[in-house]
């Protein structure tokens, strides 16, 4: 029996592979400041309003106006804070963010002259795992940068976070099993590739769900925002941290959006797939990505904040239990059929 | 009933309570789903409907035809004399004490009113009306009336002192009206 691992069967020069993550990173860290408007706009027409129409033609000036000011401040810190750990706290969430953007697949293998080019980062053997593993470092950035903060309101957002991590990343990474075990491979061009004949979406349509719910409660979005909860905990693990460092949270907050959005569309929505020829796979992904983003922002208008214990309830009793199934039930008929 | 309520007696007066499902179960599950979708909806007809604010500096809030902006002296359309006679009974009714008037006797050569005296001063210290309408109610000759305009702010309260010859004027910008049904 072989493991499902991947395999790449070709070799990259190292200057392809300079070239595509500097294209990955620019194209990315190029939507998430016009995401963040979008968001504000979408939020503003889900209640009638119109959102940032200020700065610039339509409000598209506003990252930029958010930026310089949050540059421009002082960077100040508490004094009983640990500085070392409370400056790293935001490091390792965007970093958490930055490396998943490697795994995901933006198109098929293509010719382009010197040989063939995987249009995605790398092609990881460990797949998926990869994700779930630096996924889960950004955990590490809340989780010291609240309590490194020296303030109660950082250290519950914290802990919360913490909680959360615990409570949704198995019903997660069962979610993704299904159609791991449907496609045979934990490689992600593998994944989108098993899909060729049926989206994912369709026979898995509960693991879907149940990996967008918690994919809610992974990227501390509404209405899974509770280690923030302005309402009562002021900003949670965010509340002693100013300028560029506030704003490094709240950029990998949009990126693993971002990248949440790009597993599901990996796993469930056929990745890169969509007509047209091969040079549109990436437009394709994108397309899908964008979808699954603005999703997030209906779900942020409609839901409200869910009560601590709630939370814990959902991912436990609800979730567990039906991604559990939904694991067996796969496994049962991929072994029959 | 009896035996769920015990403590209810025979011919005691009950009122019927509506209560909402119990939560919880699967039941309780599948109306948190089904809710949930709802709501979704609920938010993307919003999007579809559009926004309904008023981009305030560039469109303004239509007033109702009564709405109570800041006041106006008016003169006679066909004489052109002011129609205050300076009888000071808006001062009267003035409960903020905001208005001073300070009559004049009219030089019949040269009428500034119609009436035997004219107001010779009439300031209204806007910092302190409260627009509830009682001079435009007191005043006899219908000689000052509550106006539309609403946009009165200003870096000094000396500014907010108009005098009789800013209430006789007729305001640059004019505040829409409210139309029938609006």
């Amino acid at each position: 029996m072989t493991l499902p691992l991947a395999d790449t069967s070709f070799a990259e020069a190292s200057w392809v592979l300079v070239v595509k993550s500097l294209v990955i990173f620019a194209v990315i860290f190029a939507i998430v400041p016009v995401l963040t408007v979008i968001e504000r706009k979408a939020l503003g027409r889900f209640q009638s309003r119109y959102g940032p129409n200020r700065t610039g033609k339509f409000g598209l000036m506003q990252p930029l106006a958010d930026a310089i000011k949050l540059i421009g401040k002082e960077a100040y810190r508490p004094q009983n804070a640990l500085p070392l750990l409370w400056a790293l706290g935001p490091i390792l969430v965007v970093f958490s963010g930055v490396t998943v953007l490697a795994i995901l697949p933006w198109g098929d293998v293509q010719d382009v002259g010197s040989g063939p080019v995987g249009l995605y980062g790398i092609d990881v053997s460990i797949g998926i795992l990869f994700f779930f593993a630096f996924g889960s470092f950004a955990f590490y950035g809340l989780l010291l940068g609240g309590w490194a903060s020296g303030s109660k309101y950082s250290f519950l957002g914290a802990m919360r976070s913490a909680a959360q991590l615990i409570s949704y990343e198995i019903s997660m990474g069962l979610a993704l099993l299904g159609a791991i075990m449907m496609a045979g491979t934990l490689s992600l061009p593998g994944i989108v590739e098993a899909q060729d004949e049926i989206w994912y979406i369709v026979p898995q349509i509960l693991g879907f769900l149940i990996f967008m719910v918690a994919g809610f409660a992974e990227a501390n979005r509404a209405p899974f925002d509770l280690p923030e909860a302005d309402a009562e905990l002021v900003a949670g693990y965010q509340t002693e941290y100013g300028g560029m460092r506030f704003g490094s949270f709240m950029l990998a907050e949009y990126l693993e959006m971002v990248v949440i959005s790009g597993i599901a569309a990996t796993f469930f929505l056929g990745g890169w797939m969509g007509p047209g020829p091969g040079w549109l796979d990436p437009i394709w992904m994108l397309v899908k990505i964008l979808s699954l983003v603005f999703v997030f922002f209906w779900v942020r208008a409609t839901l409200p904040r869910l009560r601590y214990d709630q939370l814990m309830s959902l991912g436990w009793k609800v979730l567990l239990p039906l991604a559990t199934v939904n694991v067996l039930v796969t496994a049962v008929l991929v072994t029959v059929l | 009933m009896s035996q769920e309520f015990p403590y209810l007696k025979e011919g005691d007066e009950v009122v019927a309570v509506q209560r909402g499902p119990k939560p919880g179960g699967p039941k309780g599950a599948y109306r948190a789903f089904v809710e949930t979708l709802r709501g979704l909806k609920t938010t993307m007809g919003r999007l579809f409907e559009g926004p309904v604010t008023i981009q305030y500096p560039e469109e303004k809030t239509p007033v109702y035809p009564r709405f109570r902006g800041r006041h106006k002296l008016h003169r006679f359309e066909d004489t052109g004399l002011e129609k205050c006679v300076g009888c000071s009974l808006c001062v009267a009714a003035c409960p903020a004490d905001c208005i001073r008037v300070v009559a004049a006797e009219n030089d019949p050569s040269d009428r500034v009113s119609a009436g035997e005296r004219y107001a010779a001063v009439y300031e209204i210290n806007l910092a302190r009306c409260i627009f509830c309408g009682y001079c435009e109610v007191a005043c006899p000759f219908d000689a000052i009336t509550m106006g539309h305009e609403y946009e009165m702010a200003d870096y000094n309260r000396e500014d907010l002192v108009f005098t009789k010859e800013m209430l006789l004027a007729d305001s640059l910008e004019r505040t829409p009206l409210r139309r029938e049904g609006e």
